[in-house]
């Protein structure tokens, strides 16, 4: 049985080593500095690359960053510190199901709210739209690491007289800031790879820009044209900007993961 | 911050002291307890919004159509006539083929990191699934349209069909994207989920039952089928569940690899459609406002769906380990 | 490296004008999001102070995000219906821009040979009424081909598209049953098939799944050499889709047509010899008026400029460059865009 179960646990990891072992050897050669570096051409003709999506995606996924973590942190500071009553209870459980809200669901969303009355499509309802996902992921993140703060910290602050703020900011919420920010990486990287929400959004760029109140390409949403296209040339840039999504995501992992061991000694 | 820490366990004395202690006369305090309010009722806010939203524009829809919506399968935007039956059955469908590929291996990956893995081989093991729901779904579909579809087509289908073709959900025609494609890709998306839910579950079973099961004589493995997975039962349930309210929803990978067709079939060869992939594709292209609004419909019945489902995993998980924030991550 | 490179991007995002360009979008059909992508990229390089982005997100889309005036201009090779145009308030002119035709591509591998479909066999194959490909009527018409015995497995479209209304709309008119069963329109009830997502996901698919039928825009099937079939016409004759053929569909269509035509015309199964039946023109929808009189000229400008000179790129890109008797048709009817009360285009250089 054991072999059995082990056995089983090795095919449940066979995929992500298939889709790495993939994406090296049909993306890899195709990474070279033109890829980074330029624009697309006319479709049917062969080069270009996706510059503008790279940069799309970082200007997207930051402002989403800059508009989620905030909020979301501050939701979690509350869940931890005064979330005891039926409010804490009310706010956590919602925050559990906004979590498991489809994100397609929340892409007609932003696309109701704020494409439609604006008129245009832009970067920044892509963002909102990325957002409201990260908000209630590093709400919850940002709770389970507060309370792991051990209650003697607190208490030794509020016996030396700090006001409860000053404990709460100075002293839980430094304590616990390698979790936070694990759980704020995780959540961003979370959210760098969703298409869903941008398709109705972001509507996508031809060209480079940098504007926040326009139309912009993201890395996921040009996968996802590239993949569904017919074009050989297309499928090639899809699987180069896969490989290239899918370093940044692990990357981000990865560094959440050290921030968060360096904290903690090991997990 | 790690000064104070050593010498200051003994002032540790229950929170109800704390609380009376900090209650806010001081205004900062109040200030501050009203900013990470308002933040947190963000969240409420979020919902609310949510909801409203969706109903709003699902409402012209409602009216018309009413319960055959849920009920009836023809889309026909020529008539303007819409029916989500085929996509309802097709969320469901593809979930459960994933589930049902998916709760061993995730049960597994679970029981082996917490009773049977050997210590080294933890860490990287639990980090390599964790990964697993790193992958962005858009490049799950590239996978599959790519990697998948062509593999099954010529390697797995055929043998299928060969031995169990008699079934019904094995007959028809294959053509490559299919419900069977769309829930093997929901499968490995949904493992992580599931095995980093179960196996918080199976942590915060108390060792005191496995050690009564081993001092009665049992094996290991027999400790963990009698004594941990019982205890864990109600918990095990809401992880699959969890996973469930995952594969609902997910919908860039599914797009992709599942056909995009308004039918109900049984066999699993056959293209199919799933709700949050109809509007992916529809959404931005619906010409009629009737249409638009169906989709709406479409929305808020999933998004009904997946809340319920949800709902129900967190109870059942909180049953075994309390208070968790089951779902944000992957182990 | 990686820092050259990041200096580099910052560069170039320092490079860019900012404020004094002018940014127009515009999304719909994907028929002929070739060649206007290709004019786009063009027509952004050599103007300065104007960047066009174009989405191919299928006709109806072009239709709905016009109608709800989230795009600048939409794109559609279906015509907005009446009852659509009511709903803008009559805002909206259709503008030709190039005519494509509809190619029917299969995946029969060892078949070298283009196949040769009469109206009703294409009818029947995507009414589900032949299911395999060495079906005895199939072989009447293909004498000289040696048919697998595969099944017929059909593709169509499964967003709103303007491809999927001029498919419909020949069908419509060549097929009875079609017409009653499932009628015409961007997105309709399918009998049988799978959908794939935009021309692109359509002819992906046929490409990959051998005895699959399909149909998408001549462009794609040629720039990805797709096995793609005669059809015959109403005079009898098999028709390769070509950019002949589709110019002498149009060539009929004109005749119909006046100087105070809307251009909202169909021109599929039309008579004369050696016309293609599936046929269309793609439109470019713009509003009569606009707000902002500089984004509006802007746009006029560059629809005069695809209308003229980049007209030349078309045969290339497998499309047919409008007839020239519309030109002036074409003018007339810019000028007559206004923002503000003030037109915002005095006509050609």
């Amino acid at each position: 049985m054991t072999a059995l179960v082990g056995m089983l646990s090795a095919l449940a990891v066979l995929p992500l080593i298939l889709i790495f072992g993939y994406l090296i050897l049909k993306g890899a050669s195709s990474l070279n500095l033109e890829f980074f570096l330029s624009n697309p051409v006319p479709a049917g003709q062969s080069g270009g690359g996706v510059a503008h999506a790279i940069v799309g995606s970082g200007i997207i996924v930051g402002l989403a960053a800059l508009v989620g973590l905030p909020v979301g942190i501050g939701a979690g500071i509350f869940l931890a510190e005064y979330g005891s009553g039926r409010l804490g209870w009310t706010v956590r459980f919602v925050a559990d199901v906004l979590n498991g809200t489809p994100s397609i669901i929340i892409g007609i969303f932003a696309w109701t709210w704020i494409v439609r009355p604006q008129g245009h499509f832009s970067a920044f309802a892509g963002a909102v739209a990325l957002a409201v996902i990260l908000i209630p992921l590093v709400a919850r993140t940002t709770e389970e690491m507060v309370r792991l703060v051990p209650h003697s910290l607190r208490e030794a602050a509020l016996a030396l007289g700090y006001p409860r703020w000053r404990t709460s900011l100075s002293i839980v919420v430094r304590t616990a800031l390698a979790g936070i920010v694990t759980g704020g990486l995780v959540g961003v990287a979370r959210v760098a790879g969703e298409t869903a929400p941008l398709l109705f959004t972001t509507l996508g760029n031809l060209n480079f820009s940098t504007h926040v109140t326009e139309p912009m390409q993201a890395l996921p949403l040009q996968i996802y044209v590239y993949a569904t296209g017919p074009f050989p040339e297309w499928h090639r840039l899809a699987w180069a900007a896969s490989l290239v999504l899918i370093l940044l995501v692990f990357g981000l992992a990865l560094v959440a993961r050290r921030v968060a061991a360096n904290r903690y000694g090991t997990r | 911050m790690t000064i104070i820490a050593p010498n200051l366990g003994a002032a540790a004395r229950g929170t109800a002291a704390t609380r009376r202690m900090t209650r806010g006369a001081n205004p900062a305090d109040r200030a501050y307890q009203a900013v990470v309010t308002a933040l947190a009722l963000a969240l409420p806010a979020l919902l609310l919004a949510l909801i409203v939203e969706l109903t709003i524009n699902a409402w012209p829809s409602i009216e018309r159509f009413g319960w055959a919506f849920v009920f009836t399968a023809t889309w026909d935007p020529v008539a303007d006539v819409y029916g989500a039956g085929p996509l309802i059955f097709g969320t469901l469908a593809s979930s459960v083929v994933a589930l049902l590929l998916a709760v061993p291996m995730a049960f597994s990956v679970a029981i082996f990191l917490t009773e049977f893995a050997p210590r080294w081989l933890r860490r990287p093991l639990g980090f390599l699934v964790e990964l697993l729901a790193a992958v962005p779904s858009v490049v799950y579909g590239l996978w599959g349209i790519f990697v998948l579809i062509p593999f099954l087509r010529t390697v797995v289908v055929p043998p299928l069909k060969a031995a169990f073709g008699w079934l019904p959900f094995f007959q028809g025609v294959f053509y490559g994207n299919s419900m069977l494609a769309g829930g093997i890709i929901l499968a490995v998306m949904v493992v992580p989920y599931i095995a980093a839910v179960s196996r918080e579950v199976l942590n915060a079973v108390p060792s005191s039952q496995r050690e009564a099961a081993l001092a009665l004589g049992a094996t290991r493995w027999e400790a963990v089928w009698m004594a941990v997975l019982p205890y864990g039962r109600a918990g095990l349930v809401g992880a699959v569940m969890l996973g469930l309210g995952r594969a609902l929803g997910e919908t860039m990978a599914v797009t992709m690899v599942i056909g995009n067709r308004h039918d109900i079939s049984l066999s699993l060869l056959q293209p199919g459609y799933t709700m949050a992939a109809a509007i992916a594709n529809e959404f931005s292209e619906a010409t009629t406002s009737l249409y638009l609004s169906a989709l709406f419909e479409v929305g808020l019945t999933l998004f009904v769906i997946t809340v319920l489902v949800n709902a129900a995993a967190r109870l059942l998980v909180w049953r075994t380990a309390p208070g968790r924030a089951v779902g944000t991550r992957a182990l | 490296m990686a820092r050259s490179l990041l200096v580099a991007l910052i560069g170039s995002a320092l490079a860019l004008p900012a404020g004094a360009q002018i940014k127009l979008t515009g999304a719909g059909a994907t028929f002929p999001n070739i060649i206007y992508q290709d004019w786009v990229l063009t027509y952004n390089k050599q103007t300065r102070g104007v960047q066009l982005n174009y989405q191919s997100i299928g006709s109806g889309g072009g239709i709905r995000q016009f109608s709800e005036n989230t795009v600048d201009f939409g794109g559609s090779d279906a015509p907005m219906n009446d009852s659509a145009i009511a709903a803008v308030g009559g805002n909206v002119l259709h503008l030709p821009t190039v005519l494509g035709g509809l190619a029917v591509i299969y995946n029969l591998r060892g078949v070298s040979v283009p196949m040769r479909f009469t109206p009703q066999i294409v009818a029947d194959m995507f009414l589900g009424r032949l299911t395999t490909w060495n079906d005895p009527r199939i072989a009447a018409v293909n004498p000289n081909v040696q048919l697998p015995r595969s099944d017929i497995l059909v593709v169509h479209r499964s967003d709103g598209s303007g491809t999927t209304y001029v498919f419909t709309d020949y069908l419509s008119k060549v097929s009875p049953e079609w017409q009653r069963r499932v009628g015409r329109g961007t997105s309709v009830n399918w009998p049988v098939g799978l959908g794939g997502r935009g021309n692109e996901g359509v002819a992906a698919t046929v490409a990959q799944t051998p005895g699959a039928v399909g149909y998408v825009e001549l462009g794609y099937a040629e720039a990805n050499q797709l096995q793609h079939g005669q059809v015959q016409n109403r005079t009898g004759q098999f028709v390769t889709p070509s950019v002949e053929s589709v110019t002498a569909a149009a060539a009929g269509a004109m005749a119909e047509m006046g100087p105070d035509t809307d251009f909202r015309v169909s021109i599929t199964n039309p008579g004369g010899a050696g016309a293609y039946p599936i046929a269309s023109f793609t439109w470019l929808l713009l509003r009569k008026q606009y707000a902002d009189a500089a984004k509006a000229g802007a746009l006029v400008s560059f629809v005069w400029w695809a209308v003229t000179e980049g007209q030349a790129v078309a045969p290339r890109l497998g499309y047919a460059p409008l007839p020239p008797a519309l030109r002036p048709w074409i003018e007339t009817r810019l000028k007559t865009i206004t923002a503000g009360g003030r037109p915002v285009w005095p006509g050609p250089k």
